[in-house]
Order: structure tokens, then C-alpha cells, then sequence
């Protein structure tokens, strides 16, 4: 709101704010100030940035050596490769848009009705967001696995050999882990964009008529639109570089990009290979994290 | 609408926990409740390997969640003193870690410490690296979020009153950001507990953090040990995330 005011700045050269502005008044001159920008720039620079340079660098060097784009060549000519992209992806928009729907369920009824733990409820996701996720494929394992509570159920009633529920395995198995993991990550927005809902509007509405389900799409859906689209587009960033969850399950037929860039160099020592998926990730991660970083300033998030 | 929260919530979000949690004091689980009471694998579990590891895993989190924290708030402070342009910059920057996927930045550190002229490969300081670039951006987000809500009053007042810039950022800007620093800092620590993706890739086998030491058991089959082993981890990381929120509400006292 403030880089609204701000807008009428002094043409030439750099010059004071006017008042109110975050700018203090005791910040160093410019070039002082960017001296001491310097040296978080250069360690970030060291530990990140070059690091970063040289998987590019080593996406182009194949091991027979020389420079060319050899390694991209064979990386997008195998199948494995396209297999993982595939599965990524699918895996990833499934998981975002289970978790919107659920989130947008769970967060409704949080806010809209009374009961007395929300508090406790909004504490309990704090603490289950500062878990590592593999401990949900971990909990699942328990719950679906081949001897798990489920399956033990199962074959405890029917007396059959095996229990009906094989799909942690697959990619469902992933899936279901990734929907309960970051689900409360659409829950937080959404959770402040309704405490920001003007009750008076709901109130006049069910006072006009309008049953639940048509306040819910008519009057709550738009407001909250641009929370979901903030936590929609966080969670299909971190869906589609999830590793934890997917090493986890142990399933051998799931491939996605960064556990075929742990396999590739970890298990091959194919490094170049290695590089070049993971430039390919970076791409599309950095790409649409830049999308949901446009779209969560829209939504004031 | 209860009755549809309780179906949703519980079983998706408490089970999990309570599951791992069930299954850490159990030897069997084929039917639908655990079986066969046992607190040997705590035994286990907080012993020898497993000790070390819970050891290494603190360690490197505090080790991971300092240094973001300084590299955090010194950029964040630079950066509010940057003309507008330069600033996005380097926020932007700043931001990279997060949109980066954990594995790659594993990857690059491990490219890049594997040769001279900085050969860390091998040794802890490798995996403390890593760790501290993917918090670091967590640690700048939430202080320059803080410090763009701060009231640029305190500080024009001090300064007003001739107080040196250095004396301004000790006695008033830090204090007052103190909450979210220290808010950020429970968060760096819980991130670098858990981390396991970037710390698959660079783990020399002297320094194993506690979720190596979790998917090693898991893979291994011994899904038993592993679950008190994840217990350990969660009480660990809570009673830090605690005695953290213990510090901010003493401060906000203040």
C-alpha cells in the first residue's frame, strides 16, 4: 500500500523519502548501503549461486569430455527421463488440486463454524507443518502397508491371505501422502483470507434467502479466490519437488525429477546427467515459484 | 459440518502422528491396533548410532539455523536501506533457495565442494552448508516481512536524539524485531531437523542427521526402530520449537 504513496518520486538522482516512508532516516548513503548489502551477497554467492553455475556448467561437459549438449540429447531421448517428467507433473497438479478442495473444506469449517478448538486446531497445524513430510508415508506405511492396520483388518474379518489396499506402492500411494502433507499449507491463507470476511455479508445473504451452499459460491469462493490461488501455486511447487515422500514409499515403478536426480548421481555417478534433470527442475520450479510470488502479492498475502 | 470435519481432520492429520507414535512401542502391527508393548526400541533408539545421530542432527540445526539467521537479518537490514530496484533484487535473491528443488541444491554444493579450491566433501561442514543455504531464505523472508511492519518512528526518534546508527540497530531495531527473529529461528531449526533431501545427497558416513538414520531403518525393513527413531526426532524438535517460543513471549513482556 505504501509503494502506492510512494509513487510521485523525485526524478533526478536519489533523494530523501518523504515522511511516513519505511526508509529510516538513518540508513547509510547509497553507496554505503550497498557496501553493506556486499557481504550476504558474497556468501550467498559462494554457497549457492556458484554451486548453482557449475551444474549448469556440468549439464554441457559429458564424461567423454569436451562441451556440448551430448548430455541433453541423451537425457531427453530416454525414457526414463520422460517417464519421470510425466509423473511429476500428473502427480503434482493431482496432489495441488486435492489439497485445494480439501483445504478449502477443512478452512470453511474452521472458520465459519463455532466450535471451541479452532484455536487448538490452528496451533496443531503450525506443529504438523514443522514435521519432515516422510513421516506421513512413514505413518502410512502402518496404515495401508502390506501388514498394516488396514490390510490386518481385512484379512482379520475375511480370513483371506492378503488384504485388498496394495496401492502404497504406486503412485496413489504418493499422492494420498502428498494431499495430507500440504494441505494445511492452502489452509493458512485461506484461514487469514476468511478472518478478513466481512460477516455482515453473509449475514445479509442467508437474511435474502441464499441457502449455505450458495453463500459458500457466490459470496466466499471470490473472496477467498486469491488465497487459493497463493497456497494452489506454493503447493504445486513443493509437490513437484518433493523427495521425502517419494523415497519413502520405497516404490520402485515412482520416478519423479529430483529422485532421478539422487539417482542419477548417487546410485550411477551419471553426474552430467544428474545436471542436466536438474536444471530442467530448476526451470520449471523457478519459473512457476515466480508465478506464485506474482500472484500471492495480488492476493495480499 | 462437524461431523465432516472430524472424518476429514483426524484421520488425515492426527492418525499419521498417532500411528507412528503406536507403532514406536509395538513389535507387531497386524491387526488394526499395535501388539506386543516393547520400549526396546527406545532403547535403541537412543543409543550408540541413534545418539549420534541425534547429536549431529542438533548440531547442524543450530550450526544451519545461526548462520541463515545472521546471513538472513544482515540482508534483509542491507536490503531495506537499497533504493527500491536494488532491493527486489536482492530479495529476490535471497528468495532463489526456496524456488530451487532441495536435491539440486545438494547437488550443487556437493559439484561444487568436491573440487578445489574448497574441497569440504567428506566432512560436516558440507552438509552444515547446505542446510544453511535452504533456511536462509525462510530466515530473510520472515525478518524483512517484520521489518517492513516495523514503525519507523523508534528509529527516527533515537536517532533524533543523536543516537549513532550502530546504537539505533542494537538498542531499538533489534529488540524489536526480536520476536521474529526468534520466530524464525524455531523454523530454521525445524526445517534443518527434517531435512533429508539435499542431506541424502552429502552425508559423509561419519555425520549421519537423524532422518538418514530413519530411512535407513525404514529401508532396512526395521519400520519399528525407525518410528521411535521419527518420535525422537519430533520431541526433539518440539522441545526446541518450545523453549524458542519461551524466549519470545519473555521478550514481548519486556
Amino acid at each position: 500500500m505504501t509503494e502506492v504513496v510512494r509513487k510521485p518520486r523525485a526524478v533526478l538522482g536519489w533523494s530523501r523519502p518523504p515522511g511516513g516512508s519505511r526508509k529510516s532516516s538513518t540508513a547509510p548513503r547509497p553507496f554505503g548501503a550497498l557496501l553493506w548489502a556486499l557481504p550476504p551477497l558474497a556468501l550467498l554467492a559462494l554457497v549457492f549461486l556458484y554451486p548453482l553455475a557449475l551444474v549448469v556448467q556440468q549439464s554441457f561437459q559429458p564424461d567423454t569430455g569436451g562441451t556440448s549438449v551430448q548430455p541433453y540429447a541423451d537425457v531427453f531421448a530416454s525414457s526414463a527421463f520422460r517417464e519421470a517428467l510425466w509423473t511429476t507433473v500428473w502427480l503434482a497438479v493431482a496432489a495441488t488440486v486435492g489439497c485445494l478442495v480439501l483445504g478449502f473444506v477443512l478452512a470453511l469449517v474452521i472458520a465459519f463454524v463455532p466450535f471451541p478448538g479452532a484455536k487448538a486446531v490452528a496451533r496443531f497445524i503450525d506443529v504438523f507443518l514443522s514435521f519432515p513430510s516422510f513421516l506421513i508415508t512413514l505413518a502410512l506405511l502402518f496404515v495401508y502397508g502390506t501388514v498394516g492396520m488396514a490390510n490386518g483388518a481385512w484379512t482379520g474379518v475375511t480370513g483371506a491371505a492378503e488384504g485388498p489396499f496394495q496401492f502404497l506402492t504406486t503412485p496413489w500411494g504418493v499422492l494420498l501422502a502428498e494431499i495430507t502433507y500440504f494441505t494445511p499449507f492452502v489452509m493458512r491463507p485461506l484461514l487469514a483470507a476468511f478472518s478478513q470476511l466481512d460477516t455482515g455479508q453473509l449475514e445479509a445473504a442467508s437474511s435474502l434467502g441464499a441457502r449455505a451452499p450458495r453463500i459458500v459460491r457466490q459470496v466466499v469462493l471470490p473472496e477467498a479466490l486469491p488465497a487459493l490461488a497463493a497456497g494452489g501455486s506454493l503447493v504445486l511447487v513443493l509437490c513437484l519437488n518433493e523427495f521425502g515422500i517419494v523415497l519413502f514409499t520405497g516404490a520402485k515403478g515412482v520416478t519423479t525429477l529430483p529422485t532421478l536426480v539422487y539417482g542419477k548421481a548417487i546410485l550411477e555417478s551419471d553426474y552430467p546427467g544428474a545436471c542436466v534433470v536438474a536444471v530442467v527442475n530448476v526451470l520449471i520450479s523457478v519459473g512457476l515459484y515466480g508465478l506464485y510470488r506474482v500472484v500471492s502479492r495480488r492476493a495480499g498475502a | 459440518m462437524w461431523a465432516v470435519f472430524l472424518v476429514l481432520f483426524l484421520p488425515l492429520f492426527a492418525l499419521p502422528l498417532l500411528v507412528v507414535l503406536g507403532a514406536s512401542f509395538a513389535t507387531n502391527w497386524s491387526g488394526v491396533l499395535p501388539s506386543g508393548f516393547t520400549t526396546a526400541h527406545y532403547e535403541a533408539a537412543t543409543r550408540g548410532e541413534a545418539l549420534q545421530a541425534l547429536t549431529t542432527s542438533l548440531v547442524t540445526a543450530t550450526a544451519a539455523s545461526l548462520l541463515a539467521l545472521a546471513t538472513g537479518t544482515w540482508a534483509a537490514l542491507a536490503a531495506a536501506a537499497l533504493k527500491q530496484r536494488y532491493r527486489k533484487a536482492l530479495d529476490a535473491l535471497f528468495v532463489l533457495p526456496l524456488a530451487v528443488p532441495s536435491v539440486v541444491v545438494g547437488l550443487a554444493t556437493l559439484v561444487a565442494f568436491s573440487q578445489p579450491p574448497m574441497l569440504l566433501n567428506g566432512t560436516r561442514w558440507i552438509v552444515i552448508i547446505a542446510h544453511s543455504v535452504l533456511v536462509t531464505a525462510f530466515a530473510h523472508q520472515s525478518v524483512s516481512a517484520a521489518l517492513a511492519r516495523l514503525d519507523p518512528a523508534y528509529e527516527q526518534a533515537a536517532a533524533s536524539l543523536g543516537a549513532s546508527p550502530a546504537y539505533v540497530l542494537w538498542r531499538a531495531k533489534l529488540p524489536l524485531l526480536l520476536p521474529s527473529l526468534t520466530a524464525a529461528a524455531g523454523l530454521c531449526f525445524a526445517l534443518s531437523m527434517g531435512e533429508l533431501s539435499a542431506t541424502m545427497m552429502l552425508y559423509p558416513p561419519d555425520w549421519t542427521p537423524l532422518p538418514v538414520l530413519i530411512y535407513a531403518a525404514t529401508d532396512r525393513g526395521a519400520l519399528f526402530t525407525g518410528s521411535a527413531v521419527a518420535v525422537v526426532l519430533m520431541t526433539a524438535t518440539l522441545l526446541v520449537l518450545l523453549a524458542v517460543s519461551r524466549i519470545r513471549t519473555r521478550a514481548s513482556y519486556r
